[in-house]
């Protein structure tokens, strides 16, 4: 989306996903997680939050549901100062804030550089869904679907555009398998099948490394962003 | 002017953030005042008689190439809640991304450019008919109809109503929107000369009320 760079500088705000803000510089990385309701999203977040907020400077935006109820999780979790997030209202459809109508998650991005910026990274964290819900390419540079060893071992076999597509699947809660019967090895395994090449990270937050795989998936695409 | 165009911007799918809003109807419906078709009819209609017109003639007024930020302050001047002067801009601000990015045009930059967190959304809808070569009658229709088609397809969310049902009500609503948007179109270019005095100032005292007992709940599924 390139329509502004003609007459960008000192111009109005950009349109949508452009790589560089009104002034020049060039945006944060932005990255989506989406899932099911109950994967973890959050908890991936304040985790990643945890583990990226001394080398880089971060914000998040959340989509609830019910208004403000992942937002204030995360402040609860004292993850990042209250200015660093925002939280998005999604009418009862927070597929479509993601998805078909982004311009309330362009908006709370670009207020977030405008007000705690500069930012290396934001996190944009939709509300629980359904195995549907993907980002649009207007929001976000790249995404993480994050789904769960409790919600069923057939959710990689069963694949969708979020199983399928996104840029890193996170199965969480391993340490769970054992108590809920679900067998890792065939989940492994029917999403290599789904997904191909497509890198695809096993993790529990309860336990080491925790967030660790996912930060380092993180890290790198902010690297090839900057590059 | 293509018609093709109205359908464009009138469609409820325009990605200009208006999903997320249910005019009013979220607090109506949790204080008894929508529970069916029947009283959805009866909102829609005394909405689009007051909020709608209103909205429609300043789409009209800016349609025709009004100063807009004339426009803003009397929508200002109309809008006696601060929470729903808030969502009017808000709205207009992704109005704006979404029109800016559809049908390029300076009138829309310079918009942006005086009112970076959003003017009035009936102002902006205005200046994005013009954009999409679209005239007064064509916008006063999009303001008009969209004061009741937000709150219809919000209900059929809240209250798990007959999505056929909310469509009947649009339907049955259809020639009161017509008649609001001949007022509204009338309304609109006398502004041209007469100034934004000329511009009608109905209100709805209880969707005012409602809107600011709904921006304090802690728990709803619409921003407003």
């Amino acid at each position: 989306m390139h329509l502004d760079h003609a007459h960008t500088h000192n111009g109005p705000s950009a349109v949508s996903a452009d790589a560089h803000r009104p002034d020049g510089s060039r945006r944060a990385l932005r990255i989506g997680l989406g899932g099911p309701v109950g994967s973890g999203k959050t908890a991936t977040v304040a985790a990643l939050c945890r583990a990226l907020r001394e080398e880089l400077s971060l914000a998040v935006v959340t989509n609830d549901i019910y208004t403000r109820e992942d937002a204030e999780f995360l402040l609860r979790e004292a993850v990042l100062p209250p200015e660093r997030i925002t939280a998005v209202e999604t009418g009862a459809c927070p597929h479509t804030a993601i998805r078909d109508d982004i311009s309330a998650n362009l908006e709370a991005v670009e207020d977030l550089e405008d007000e705690v910026g500069p930012l290396d990274l934001i996190l944009v964290e939709s509300g629980g869904d359904n195995l549907t819900a993907t980002f649009s390419k207007g929001l976000v540079d790249a995404q993480i679907f994050v789904i769960d060893v409790a919600g069923g071992d057939d959710i990689p076999r069963k694949g969708g555009p979020g199983v399928t597509t996104a840029d890193l699947l996170v199965v969480n809660k391993t340490d769970l398998a054992p108590y809920v019967g679900s067998d890792l090895a065939r989940m492994a395994a029917d999403a290599k099948a789904q997904r191909a090449e497509l890198p695809v990270v096993f993790q529990s937050l309860r336990s080491e490394p925790g967030v660790r795989d996912v930060a380092d998936w993180v890290r790198a695409q902010l690297t090839a962003w900057r590059a | 002017m293509s018609r093709a165009a109205l359908l464009v911007l009138a469609d409820g799918r325009f990605p200009a953030g208006g999903h997320a809003h249910s005019g009013g109807a979220e607090e109506a419906v949790k204080a008894g005042r929508i529970t069916g078709a029947a009283s959805l009819e009866e909102f829609c209609r005394g909405r689009l008689h007051t909020a709608g017109l209103v909205a429609a003639s300043l789409a009209a007024a800016a349609a025709v190439g009004v100063d807009a930020v004339a426009l803003d302050a009397a929508a200002d001047a109309r809008t006696a809640s601060p929470a729903l002067r808030v969502a009017a801009r808000k709205l207009g601000r992704q109005l704006m991304r979404a029109a800016r990015a559809t049908w390029p045009s300076g009138e829309l930059d310079e918009l942006a450019r005086r009112f970076p967190k959003g003017a009035h959304q009936p102002v902006v809808l205005g200046v994005a008919a013009r954009a999409a070569g679209l005239g007064a009658v064509e916008a006063a229709y999009c303001a008009a109809y969209e004061s009741v088609s937000g709150p219809a397809s919000a209900t059929v969310r809240l209250l798990s109503l007959d999505p056929f049902d909310a469509t009947g009500v649009l339907a049955r609503l259809a020639p009161t929107v017509d008649l609001v948007v001949d007022r509204a179109v009338e309304a609109g270019r006398r502004v041209v000369g007469g100034g934004v005095e000329e511009l009608p100032a109905g209100a709805a005292p209880l969707l005012e009320i409602g809107a600011e007992v709904h921006a304090a709940w802690a728990v709803r599924l619409f921003a407003s």
